[in-house]
């Protein structure tokens, strides 16, 4: 088998194709008019809130936005929103999404997925759509819990996790959304929390931005099945030393008064030290580099994430890096096509090169 | 006739023999290359065809292959062949049983010959007939010498060994070189059936047009068994089967699968879109894949998925957002695509899902041909979530059946199935060539502007308000200022398709899916029914059109009564299937699976239709079915046994009355017509 030089394209913005608004937009909007129906105090809520305020932001036409969700209490999402939008089937938004996308470049195309949605029935898609680097933005609603079956353990769960399929608590190894992104080579991997907009909203805007699939890991409280799952991330008293804070070109430096850092530690890993105790002080901290190539790097960043009940864990961007998108290349094979081989003669085709007439 | 014949000047040949050469006339043969998997004996079958197309024969062809893609060499697993039957006068089977088989190796010929019936020629290489050879496949002694092939016509020739000798001035090393011998035996049938060579030449100039030895030993060797037969006086005869008289107009050959292919573009080209094609390789459904992938310049995207599921995904998506999606796949990867099919159902949007079907349960045997999926893709599904199913008849028929597949998925907004199977994946007829301007346009009536007003009196759009006449949704598309809407897999509200779970809304919704399916506009089915008088009616579906059809001429050709239709729509059935069914005595169905449409038929129409099931793997054969029909009619009839013996009679057919028998009036519905026999 012989390969060819695909003679890739440059690498501009997420939305480069999409329409521009004409008009300036607000909120509003983007709310539409199906009674939302989470449960009170669901993560869910504040991310919806989120997301409607930073859809104008991004100043392309409404009509342009399609959002495609799988099966689970997340996924009700795109029923809020005045867009285009498909409330699929349960693991494979990443495959319809990716058909969407490929079809249409003029679209902002937008996945929501559970934890068990992406990780667990729609696992393969979801490795599949980050490889390809299909030109689409994959919110992945991490609650630790299949909310809309009412609370059995899900591939994020920690271990022991006690839930109604689970009553001995659960003995499966849990995945770490980030890593698994990364080792598909995600080209923009983040991470979130439902409850601080700001953040939120800035990393929505990056991924946004981002051409190819943007995999953004939000950390989504589910008050009744898996109560306080991030509360190290929300609760003043511990948040400050919860949150290894991602800034792209700042040194990894977080906890009260800034005592805690990232150094490197032994063969592509890192560790997390008291700043005081390091010998060259603040200058031996890892300075963060989202564009860092080698997903090596981010990789070691997602493993400070606690495996088991949270404590600790990276939040931000941990990688962003240009890769040309599948839709994109897909899209230019057929335009070369048309340009070396002319635009389709069907007659021809159907007619062939070896014919015989009877008269 | 366009192509150049062999014995033309400018076709250099040294012509050497003294003794002339007789030439018989025969109306139609049926020749079968099988050698080893390694052996391209595939290839040797489709320039044979080639060939004989552009002669103007009539052909049909059987290539089939080993499941694995090289096994051992010189073992019976690793046979493969392709069988083609070509006539003076239209055919509509591959034939039963070879007239001619050539065998490359002593396992081709043991796996074959229980095919060839007594009187029939063997061409044997007998290069590979050593003890150890034999030994391995099951023979003490060497067939060749022990008197057991007496009842045959048998041409042992060292065709290896004259190959090698043939291509020595190029250099090669001998395994190289053995291996034109493909091309050596080519040349020399062609030479023995008077083909036109000049196509298979400029093919393989083309084909080796990069590797210069190979080229120039392949081309030899075809030459020099060509050769070998015009000097060789080892062949007294030659044979000539005029070309056949067909319909005026410009014909190709064309396989099943590039004729779907073929089909899907032309469909999406009259409606206007984009195709995308979402798939995951599977045997036989593969070359469509690959057909698409080189049709780019037609606006054909292929996104080969990570598996059958994502494939349909990527389908699905691609017509919400526009564009005629399309999923092609056989029934293990049907099977993983049922959930999205159904989405399909709910969402009504367009979608193509092409069942390439194989010899199941499970990966079954996949290089062999069934019909078993018929009952999974009509109810394969959770809730009651009704498509229309269509099947092709022919290889060509696949063309027709895509454009019309494309037609309903676009026009009533409903994923459609269509049913092929590996016979005519891969078997191969002249086809007349369609005017594509004169395929029927299909209008994808995207709605553009509100189609409706709200309670507060403002135009607002329903997504599931439905054209009166043909129950349609309103299909809007993304990036439609003001009609943005969300769809998804729960039950809708009616007009609004808002989630809804009101009892009464959800037997409304059903109902009208339903409705939508059963309006679906469908022919009325045709019978052949010659004066009218037949008490019998034989139906089928799919590949069998052409066994059946023959059949049918046979028993037709011992005075048997008889009348033949065939569905190409099974879901809906045409509406006057009912009427049809009720108005012959019996009714006989031949299917390769254990009576699925039968079945549906008993369901449907009450009629007790008579089932005749077989699941070989192979396809139905002419006799076997002549038989089984000759048989219905006589009970039907009430002939007395002793008198006549319609079944066997059709059945044992010699040679030339079977061939005249299944060249009198081809079925309707065919596509393309003839004179019938000269
Ligand atoms: C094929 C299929 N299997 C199972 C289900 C049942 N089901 C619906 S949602 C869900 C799990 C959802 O969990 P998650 O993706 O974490 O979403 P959450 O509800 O927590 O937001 C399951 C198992 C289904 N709808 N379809
Ligand atoms: S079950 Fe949990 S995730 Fe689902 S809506 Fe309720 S709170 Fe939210
Ligand atoms: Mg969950």
């Amino acid at each position: 088998m012989s390969t060819v030089d695909l003679g890739l394209p440059s690498l501009p913005g997420g939305l480069r194709g999409v329409p521009a608004a004409t008009e300036p937009q607000n909120r509003k909007e983007y709310v539409s008019d199906q009674e939302v129906r989470w449960c009170p105090g669901c993560g869910d809520y504040a991310v919806l809130a989120a997301f409607q305020g930073f859809l104008p932001e991004l100043g392309i036409k409404r009509e342009n936005v399609a959002m495609v969700s799988g099966i689970g209490c997340s996924s009700r999402f795109p029923y809020y929103l005045s867009t285009y939008g498909m409330h699929s089937i349960h693991g494979r938004a990443p495959a319809i999404a990716t058909g969407l996308a490929v079809a249409r470049p003029d679209l902002s195309v937008w996945v929501v997925t559970g934890d068990g949605d992406a990780l667990s029935i729609g696992g393969n898609h979801l490795i599949h759509t980050l490889r390809r680097n299909v030109n689409l933005k994959i919110l992945l609603f991490n609650n630790r819990i299949y909310g809309l079956t009412k609370g059995q353990y899900s591939p994020t769960s920690e271990p022991g996790k006690v839930t109604k399929s689970t009553p001995m608590g659960s003995v499966d190894n849990p995945f770490n959304p980030v890593s698994l992104a990364l080792g598909a080579e995600a080209t923009f991997v983040a991470r979130t929390v439902d409850s601080d907009r700001k953040h939120l909203t800035s990393v929505l805007r990056a991924a946004a931005e981002h051409r190819g699939t943007a995999f953004v890991e939000i950390y989504q409280n589910c008050p009744i099945f898996n109560d306080n799952a991030f509360e190290a991330f929300k609760d003043p008293e511990t948040r400050d030393d919860a949150i290894i804070p991602l800034v792209h070109g700042e040194p990894i430096r977080f906890g009260k008064d800034g005592h805690l850092g990232v150094v490197r530690d032994g063969f592509a890993s890192l560790a997390v030290r008291e700043v005081a105790e390091l010998p060259g002080g603040e200058a031996d901290l890892v300075v963060h580099d989202a564009h860092t190539e080698d997903p090596a790097y981010a990789f070691a960043l997602s493993r400070l994430t606690d495996a088991g009940v949270l404590h600790q864990a990276p939040i931000g961007v941990f990688r962003s890096v240009d890769r040309p998108a599948y839709d994109d290349l897909v899209r230019q094979q057929i335009t070369t096509a048309q340009e070396t081989q002319g635009t389709g003669d069907l007659q021809a085709l159907v007619t062939g090169a070896d014919t015989w007439t009877i008269n | 006739m366009p192509t150049r014949r062999p014995d033309d000047p400018s076709f250099d040949l040294e012509m050497k023999r003294t003794v002339t050469i007789e030439v018989k006339q025969l109306d139609r043969v049926v020749i079968r290359f099988a050698g080893d998997s390694g052996d391209g004996m595939q290839l040797t079958g489709d320039r044979f065809t080639a060939e004989t197309a552009s002669f103007g024969n009539d052909l049909s062809t059987l290539p089939n292959f080993p499941a694995e893609i090289r096994a051992p060499a010189g073992t019976l697993p690793g046979v493969s062949s392709f069988q083609l039957h070509f006539a003076d006068h239209d055919i509509l089977t591959p034939g039963d049983a070879p007239d001619v088989l050539i065998a490359m190796n002593p396992a081709a010929l043991k796996a074959n010959l229980k095919d060839v019936p007594r009187g029939a020629t063997l061409i044997v290489d007998t290069a590979d007939f050593t003890a150890r050879n034999l030994k391995r496949i099951g023979y003490d002694e060497n067939p060749l010498e022990t008197g057991e092939l007496d009842a045959y016509h048998v041409v042992p020739l060292n065709l290896t060994g004259m190959t090698v000798e043939s291509v020595k001035e190029f250099g090669l090393t001998r395994k190289d070189a053995s291996r034109a011998k493909n091309m050596y035996a080519l040349g020399l049938v062609s030479w023995l059936f008077q083909r036109p060579v000049e196509s298979t030449i400029t093919f393989l100039q083309t084909k080796f047009a990069g590797k210069p030895d190979i080229r120039d030993a392949n081309i030899a060797a075809f030459r020099a068994g060509y050769n070998f037969g015009e000097t060789a006086e080892e062949f007294s005869v030659r044979y000539e089967v005029k070309p056949a008289s067909m319909a005026t107009g410009t014909y190709r050959n064309i396989s099943g699968n590039l004729a779907l292919a073929y089909g899907l573009v032309a469909g999406a080209q009259r409606a206007g879109l984009p195709l995308v094609l979402g798939a995951y390789p599977i045997t036989p459904a593969s070359d469509v894949l690959h057909e698409l992938s080189k049709l780019k310049r037609f606006n054909v995207t292929t996104v080969q998925a990570e598996d059958e599921i994502a494939g349909i995904g990527a389908a699905l998506g691609a017509s919400f957002g526009g564009a005629l999606g399309v999923t092609t796949s056989s029934g293990p990867g049907i099977s993983l695509k049922s959930e999205t099919i159904g989405l399909g159902v709910m969402l009504e949007l367009p979608l193509v899902v092409c069942d390439i079907q194989r010899a199941g349960p499970s990966t079954g045997m996949p290089t062999k041909t069934e019909q078993a999926d018929l009952l999974q893709v009509m109810f394969g599904r959770n809730g009651e979530a009704p498509l229309p199913v269509l099947a092709a008849q022919s290889p060509a028929d696949c063309f027709a059946i895509a454009v019309e597949a494309a037609r309903i998925a676009i026009t009533y907004r409903t994923p459609v199935i269509v049913l092929s199977d590996g016979y005519l994946a891969n078997g191969s007829e002249p086809w007349k060539i369609p005017v594509v301007a004169d395929l029927p346009t299909i209008d994808p009536n995207f709605t553009v502007e509100p189609n409706a007003t709200d309670d507060k009196g403002q135009p607002t759009y329903l997504p599931y308000l439905r054209d009166p006449e043909t129950l349609a949704r309103a299909w809007a598309v993304p990036g439609t200022a003001g009609l943005d809407h969300r769809i998804g897999g729960l039950e809708k509200e009616d007009k609004t398709g808002n989630i809804s779970y009101d009892p009464a809304n959800h037997d409304l919704m059903i109902r009208t899916r339903q409705a939508k399916v059963d309006g679906v506009d469908v022919p009325p089915i045709e019978v052949d029914d010659p004066d009218g008088t037949a008490k019998v009616l034989v139906l089928g579906w799919g590949s069998t059109y052409g066994p059946i059809g023959a059949g049918v001429r046979r028993v037709r050709a011992v005075g048997g009564k008889i009348a033949q239709a065939h569905l190409r729509h099974l879901n809906p059935f045409p509406s006057n299937l009912g009427d049809v069914l009720r108005s012959y005595e019996k009714v006989l169905v031949p299917e390769m699976n254990l009576g699925q449409l039968a079945m549906l038929l008993r369901a449907k129409y009450l009629v007790d239709v008579v089932s005749y099931a077989q699941v070989r793997g192979m396809p139905l054969g002419a006799a076997e079915l002549a038989e089984v029909i000759g048989n219905l009619v006589e009970e039907t009839e009430g002939i007395d046994d002793d008198a006549r013996h319609l079944g066997s009679a059709a059945a044992g057919l010699k040679h030339g009355e079977a061939l005249h028998a299944e060249a009198n009036g081809r079925p309707k519905g065919q596509l393309h017509e003839s004179e019938g026999a000269r």
